[in-house]
């Protein structure tokens, strides 16, 4: 007889065992590509001209001093047994020494990474909130003048230049305009005022109390996070618009106006509902790739991230501090888009 | 059919443009609904589904649709506005589709969808709503409403799918019932099922019904009259107990096509197509 | 052919009665399907244009674009300098026109590594399936995790600075989506009824792989690479605006971005066009792609 199909429970369970074992086997994808990221890295450090051992003694140092550093580095040994020790380092959290500042690799980052996670996190946000609406707004009226603004603005926001886009932003909105602030996280008569818990200046000057500071920090945030955020929100937009014809196209949004339900109920409640899931990927992918888009808003805005941080040190030769901004930059990329996909494969009742 | 008709429709239009030119999906099509079940047979292309939709004010962006007659009940289909359509799509004319693997909401449960329905037509309390649909689930056989009621609907059957959707769209207690291929997406044993309950809840309630199918046999077991569409056009206008003396020499075709279990036959006939057919001027009303 | 039917008649006859009226056939109606749509034709405009510029660069400017003269430093657009001069006197509208040659050159040099090299694995991984496929996909998926810009940065590092170094480092980080949608094309098509019938012919492995599932895959990857190009103009001008692209005197538009920065305020015309000429290559290969996305496979809405 006809039964509800299936010995589980109605609705999305999240505690199955089927459902387990799909999230251990993305993480095992997860430590793999980690592991693949590791292997690029080592590589690279190993080809690149700048000889490890000069660069810690400097080229005035003795033989005996060399020869030292050199075995200090593993480097006689076998190259396996040097990417074992690699990964024996970064599990510890060793990213080696920075050049520049003589300072732990992973110290630098710890300093410069929130500057990066604050730019990154309200261009993600302004490019939802802004994106999204849009998206479905074009969709809903697709062919029609709102939808050729949204697609034109789109296209726009994502075939231009990121940095070209930071620079002529500057000329109008803080040369001619004035209506925000110059590159920089601060005005240099703020700096070193307010202590930094978070790393987050924002956050920091709230919880401090420092009203002046949390307002000029923000006049330095909006604009780079603005023009970040331009580039979330094309994509994002556009995304969205695609997602939500393609559900607006299917058999039950017939159904549900068939149903007599309002045009915005059928919009939200149906259409949307459906495309929830598949945004939360390309939301994961669009912070994901923030964090690395940041790099070129960072040079223009003079913003102290680990973008700024990786050229920087690129152009010092600093290796160690590259490899090092790179592996976490990468690790935390590849991160967020395995969770992303766990995410999506949690929230949609129907992956079993 | 005592009373006057429920649904008038006379000169039926409904036109595309496309890149190739006008296509013609609907092209004069006329005919009138009692309470009775009137069923629409044509092949795919016919314009038999987009008489439908054309009714419901459905019709996809880019169609144009345009008749004499277009009328529910004395109100005007054709030019009404957008508040008076939603009154009527669910309230007094509902539409039941092919398959309900595609024409129910994936991520929302059947109950809630079901519960939907009544509240956009009916607005009560919650716990109404929801008594509502448990009875509604159990008129149309299924066996554990409450459990169906959580489900989602990829996790129900074909067949209980389809009872869920005429459970969904007999709620609102419409005077018209448009059944889109009910059928056609399930096994032979399921489909009388779910017609057996679809013909209960009909004759319970005395609604009419637009049976659109392209089998010729079914609908003329299950229905009291038959349109046979061709080409955008009807071609034939009879009684389902009529139809053996069908005239237009596609139905004749179609009919010679099927096979029976009375007589003996070497060959089965294929059907041979007119072009005259696309053209000539339906049957005198 | 019949005697007294036109091109068009030929190309919109209903039965072909050759390969190439056939292919010939499919072409012309993805054609006039594209041309329907303007906001393509307009993508492809600009693709033409770039490389109708770039051909014609030497007859279009004035110089080479090298060579400063500094008594002629930072002036404004005018009749004489339609862009403007840059800070070594240099006329920027030369400059453009010859930076459009190398934007060419990136756009070519990529596709020429990045093509071969995805239609190849995802071909071999989609067809051979087993181990040899998860290997190369793991392989595939390292290089799609890894956030472009920085992994061109690091190789960059490794190779030293210059336009080639740059092209191979963004071919190393952009082949990986190739990859997947060739061997997704040969996924499907490995079972066909035609490789079968191959097969039974006698034609080897390596045969049907070029003569049968590679012109099959081919589609599907020049779309996406169109779509990508722009990205991968974007990434190249960002690796140039780093100072880790081509290098000076040599005329890259996101080198010349960088150069130009200092002068932004007062001399807003030297870092800004040449910022225009990158956004409308993109721009036109976006519409491009997207036009012939729509052509190819038009149920992916966007």
């Amino acid at each position: 007889m006809d039964q509800a199909s299936g010995s589980k429970a109605a609705g999305p369970g999240l505690a199955l065992p089927p459902k387990l074992v799909k999230v251990s086997g993305v993480l095992l994808s997860l430590a793999l590509t980690f592991l693949g990221l590791t292997a690029i890295t080592f590589v690279i450090s190993r080809v690149m001209p700048v000889d490890p051992v000069l660069a810690i003694v400097g080229d005035r140092a003795s033989n005996e001093v060399y020869q030292q550093v050199y075995l200090q580095l593993g480097l006689d040994k076998p190259i396996y047994i040097q990417y074992l020790r690699y990964l024996e380092q970064l599990s510890r959290g060793d990213l080696g020494t920075s050049i520049m500042t003589t300072q732990p690799v992973i110290e630098d980052i710890k300093r410069f990474f929130p500057a990066t996670l604050e730019l990154a996190t309200v261009a993600t946000l302004l490019g939802i909130f802004v994106g999204v609406p849009m998206g479905v707004f074009a969709a809903v009226n697709q062919g029609r003048w709102p939808d050729h603004i949204v697609r034109v603005v789109a296209l726009l926001g994502y075939s231009a230049p990121i940095f070209w886009l930071g620079l002529v932003s500057l000329l109008i909105f803080y040369a001619n305009l004035g209506w925000v602030a110059g590159p920089g996280r601060l005005d240099v008569y703020y700096d070193g005022i307010v202590d930094p818990v978070t790393g987050v200046l924002t956050i920091d000057a709230a919880m401090a109390g420092e009203w002046d500071i949390f307002h000029n920090a923000l006049s330095h945030l909006i604009l780079p996070a603005s023009i970040l955020g331009t580039f979330a929100l094309a994509y994002i937009a556009r995304m969205t618009r695609s997602f939500m014809l393609d559900q607006l196209s299917q058999e039950y949004i017939l159904t549900a106006r068939v149903k007599g339900i309002p045009e915005f109920q059928v919009i939200w409640r149906h259409a949307f509902r459906n495309v929830l899931v598949q945004l939360i990927t390309i939301i994961g992918l669009t912070y994901a790739s923030l964090l690395e888009g940041s790099v070129l808003t960072e040079t223009v805005f003079s913003w102290p991230g680990i973008g700024q941080y990786i050229t920087n040190s690129l152009f010092n030769n600093d290796m160690n501090a590259v490899l090092g901004g790179t592996i976490v930059v990468g690790a935390c990329f590849v991160g967020i888009n395995m969770l992303s996909d766990l995410l999506y494969r949690l929230v949609d009742p129907r992956i079993r | 059919m005592t009373d006057s008709p429920l649904l008038r429709v006379e000169d039926l239009h409904v036109r595309y443009n496309t890149p190739t030119g006008i296509v013609n999906a609907v092209s004069g099509v006329s005919f009138e609904l009692g309470r009775e079940k009137l069923g629409i047979v044509g092949e795919s292309g016919s314009g038999k589904s987009q008489t439908g939709r054309a009714i419901l004010g459905l019709t996809a962006t880019g169609g144009q649709v345009s008749a004499r007659r277009l009328e529910f009940d004395g109100t005007d289909l054709l030019n009404a506005d957008t508040r008076t359509m939603r009154r009527i799509r669910g309230g007094c004319i509902s539409m039941i589709m092919q398959d309900p693997k595609y024409s129910l909401n994936p991520v929302m449960t059947i109950g809630a969808q079901i519960e939907e329905a009544f509240l956009v037509h009916r607005p009560s309390s919650k716990a109404e709503a929801r008594q509502r649909t448990l009875d509604m689930l159990s008129a149309v056989k299924i066996r554990a409403p409450e459990r169906v009621y959580r489900a989602y609907p990829h996790e129900v059957s074909g067949g209980m799918g389809q009872r869920v959707m005429i459970a969904m769209m007999m709620i609102p207690e419409p005077d018209i019932i448009i059944a889109d291929e009910p059928t056609s997406a399930l096994d032979v044993t399921v489909q009388l099922q779910v017609l057996a309950v679809l013909d209960d809840m009909l004759s319970d309630r005395g609604m009419g019904l637009i049976f659109i199918s392209h089998d010729l046999n079914l609908v003329a077991s299950f229905c009291d009259r038959i349109l046979v569409m061709y080409g955008g056009k009807v071609v034939e206008e009879c009684a389902a107990t009529d139809l053996e003396q069908a005239t237009h020499p596609y139905t004749r075709g179609l009919l010679n096509c099927l096979p029976s279990l009375d007589g003996k036959r070497d060959e089965l006939p294929i059907l041979r197509r007119d072009p005259s057919w696309l053209t000539d001027a339906g049957p005198v009303e | 052919m019949a005697e007294g039917m036109t091109l068009r008649g030929w190309l919109l006859a209903e039965v072909p009665n050759s390969k190439w009226q056939a292919r010939a056939q499919r072409f012309y109606i993805g054609w006039l399907e594209f041309r329907r749509n303007p906001v393509a034709m307009i993508g492809l405009l600009i693709v033409l244009g770039l490389i109708f510029v770039a051909a014609l660069a030497p007859w279009i400017t004035f110089s080479d674009g090298l060579e400063p003269e500094l008594s002629n430093r930072l002036q404004a657009p005018s009749a004489a300098h339609w862009f403007g001069t840059d800070q070594l006197g240099r006329d920027i509208f030369d400059r453009i026109i010859w930076g459009s040659r190398i934007t060419l050159y990136i756009v070519g040099l990529v596709t020429i590594i990045v093509v071969p090299i995805g239609l190849v694995i995802g071909i071999i991984a989609g067809y051979l399936g087993g181990l040899v496929d998860s290997v190369l996909m793991r392989v595939t998926d390292i290089f799609l995790a890894f956030p472009r810009l920085i992994l061109a940065m690091a190789f960059v590092a490794v190779l030293g600075p210059g336009l080639e170094n740059a092209v191979l480092a963004i071919a190393l980080t952009t082949w990986s989506p190739f990859a997947r949608i060739a061997r997704a094309e040969a996924l499907t098509i490995r079972n066909s009824e035609f490789i079968l019938a191959a097969q039974v012919q006698g034609v080897g492995t390596v045969g049907i792989l070029t003569r049968h599932v590679t012109p099959l895959c081919l589609s599907s990857v020049i779309v996406r690479l169109t779509l990508d190009m722009a990205g991968i103009i974007l990434t190249a001008a960002g690796l140039g605006f780093l100072g880790l692209g081509a290098q000076p005197p040599t005329p890259e538009w996101g080198a010349m971005i960088s150069l130009g920065r200092q002068y932004l305020i007062d001399q807003w015309w030297v870092p800004t066009v040449p910022g225009i000429a990158i956004l409308v290559v993109s721009l036109g290969f976006n519409l491009l792609g997207d036009g012939l996305r729509d052509v190819f496979d038009p149920k992916s809405g966007g």
